[in-house]
């Protein structure tokens, strides 16, 4: 065998390994996507590999979870999206603004914050659950929005991703607008901001798909349906005696193609979120 | 003329020295204006709840009749050091991350090591094998709940096919947690090959070339070549899939509601539980501290034996 037929055939190799590891990857969400098409007694009759093929496409689960009264999969989606789109806004200017201030603006004290951040960021959440219960009621906001936003506008993560990027923003550029008699604020807002698109678009999308995702907090603060976020609906739909299997899994669907899609469109910034922070850090 | 001359060059540099030092003042004021909201934030939601939840360990307190509360010493973490379903919690979240941990990052590194290869099909495995990342644990906890199913699950009907006959998966004390620990890896693992992918691509072509022409072979190259390259990346990988193992709660939560017998109930669970269900602030708090203290202590020493 010549070494050319040796080379073609490793990667034919290689290239059925990744479509065969990707199939298992990927067959419980495509199953759960066939699924919710499939009307409801024929979910758990198709077995084997026509569990992945709709012989019959019926959209009446999705009409019946999005349009019913008694579901409305609408609102968990509306909370969802409201709840989680003030944290990406508020946490980006927030995050942005204190690492922009510990990487360029040093006033005293400035790296004694940044040692405490990065301490901050090993406590695991789960560890302040009860107290960050209690100071949460205390400012009356269980079953009020302020609960599932404000406690996670501050991210030690997001700042130090922030402040990586900020450290290595060309001097020379904020240089040139001092010396144009920009204030400190106008140098920020006019010039390093636009320039750091990049940064800005990977915090954004990396605290999307985080907070998207929440279920334990929401499960304790948000006891009353009118705030609840599809998480907590979905978990609803599955623990309902009256199970309805077609239902659950248009209503999974629905909850994952979010997150999906902006993986897809925003690839590389996610996964620069990802890597940079970890693997410098 | 000349010292006029001077005089002026003088006036110049003197303003430019005060324009300067007045640059430099308003950077420090908007330093701390601009770090300000965030750290007010982290104090009132972060710090304040870490020194409230050492405070509450030591005071009997229950949400139901907060204006009882007594300070009663160490009396909470002397009960849960009595309490069987701790050490019962504790042996399962040991057992979850122990296990855990080497199969996702093996999977992992593997995957990442798939997909770094020159093949057409490369970026789409990158794709197939993050969506399950992306995916929320409470959609995954669901679907799998499913898939695990004794009578009309899809992996029993596979296994079927195979001559195995239908396992009970999250029915039975012996497979629950193990069928956990299965569905953790399939779901996480695409996170940690991102990683590994990044830690690969700096691998310089020119040490496999070299090792090629020493005529290596293909698990000699990944033992003395890859491996050795990647480490410092592998030892961040370890450390956050540690710590994130350690948190299991979502899916005894969702799948098995800590059973069957308390076989899938982590030190998580049981803070929930306690806090949340029997509302005891204090017996809570103290399981709180000492989850803290696992997880700081776990990643310290794992830190100290990876620098060796």
């Amino acid at each position: 065998m010549t070494q050319r037929t040796k080379n073609k055939l490793k990667k034919i190799g290689v290239t059925l390994t990744i479509l065969v590891l990707g199939f298992l990857f990927i067959a419980p969400l495509l199953w759960m996507i066939v699924a919710s098409l499939k009307p409801e007694t024929m979910i758990f009759k198709d077995m084997g590999f026509e569990a992945f093929i709709p012989k019959e496409i019926t959209f009446a689960h999705y009409s019946k979870i999005l349009f019913s009264e008694n579901i409305n999969f609408f609102h968990y989606m509306k909370n969802s999206i409201f709840t989680v789109g003030m944290i990406v806004i508020l946490g980006t200017v927030v995050n942005s603004i204190c690492a922009y201030a510990l990487a360029k603006l040093k006033f005293p004290g400035s790296d004694l914050i940044l040692i405490v951040i990065i301490a901050l960021y090993v406590v695991p959440f789960e560890s302040v659950l009860i107290p960050l219960y209690i100071v949460v009621n205390n400012f009356g906001w269980i079953n009020e929005y302020p609960a599932l936003i404000v406690p996670f506008i501050a991210s030690a993560f997001n700042i130090f991703l922030f402040r990586q990027f900020f450290m290595g923003f060309p001097k020379e550029l904020e240089e040139a607008a001092q010396i144009d008699g920009a204030t400190p604020l106008q140098t920020f807002i006019r010039i390093v901001v636009p320039n750091s698109k990049p940064v800005f678009a990977t915090a954004a999308i990396l605290t999307f798909v985080t907070h998207w995702s929440d279920f334990m907090w929401p499960l304790i603060v948000a006891t009353d349906q009118s705030i609840q976020t599809v998480q907590i609906g979905i978990q609803y739909l599955f623990t309902d005696n009256n199970i309805q299997y077609g239902q659950i899994m248009a209503a999974l669907t629905l909850t994952t193609i979010p997150v999906i899609l902006i993986f897809l469109f925003f690839q590389r910034y996610y996964v620069q979120g990802i890597t940079s922070s970890g693997v410098k850090g | 003329m000349v010292t006029s001359k001077v005089e002026g060059n003088a006036v110049t540099l003197l303003r430019k020295g005060q324009s300067t030092t007045t640059y430099k003042r308003q950077q420090k004021i908007l330093g701390v204006l601009f770090s300000l909201p965030a750290l007010a934030l982290m104090f009132t939601f972060l710090v304040l709840p870490v020194i409230l939840a050492f405070i509450y360990s030591l005071m009997n307190y229950n949400m139901l009749n907060p204006d009882a509360k007594t300070f009663i010493g160490l009396d909470n973490y002397i009960r849960l050091f009595q309490d069987p379903i701790f050490f019962t919690a504790l042996k399962n979240t040991l057992y979850f991350t122990a296990l855990v941990v080497p199969l996702q990052c093996a999977v992992a590194l593997v995957l990442a090591i798939l997909v770094n290869k020159k093949v057409k099909v490369a970026s789409l495995g990158r794709v197939f094998f993050f969506s399950p990342v992306v995916t929320s644990m409470v959609v995954v906890a669901i679907l799998w709940t499913f898939l695990y199913n004794v009578n009309n699950g899809l992996i029993n009907s596979a296994l079927n096919i195979f001559g195995i006959p239908n396992q009970p998966f999250l029915l039975s004390p012996d497979q629950a947690m193990n069928s956990i620990i299965f569905m953790s890896v399939w779901q996480a693992a695409g996170f940690q090959m991102m990683i590994f992918l990044a830690g690969l691509k700096d691998v310089p072509d020119t040490l496999y070339e070299a090792a090629d022409i020493d005529g290596a072979n293909a698990w000699q190259k990944f033992r003395n070549v890859t491996l050795p390259s990647i480490q410092h990346v592998t030892g961040f990988v370890l450390i956050i899939t540690t710590i994130q193992a350690f948190r299991l709660f979502i899916q005894p939560y969702v799948m098995t509601n800590g059973g069957p017998s308390d076989s899938t109930k982590t030190l998580v669970f049981m803070l929930y539980e306690n806090g949340f269900q029997f509302r005891d602030v204090g017996y809570s708090s103290a399981i709180a501290v000492v989850f803290f203290l696992v997880v700081i202590i776990t990643s310290l020493i794992l830190k100290k034996a990876l620098k060796q």
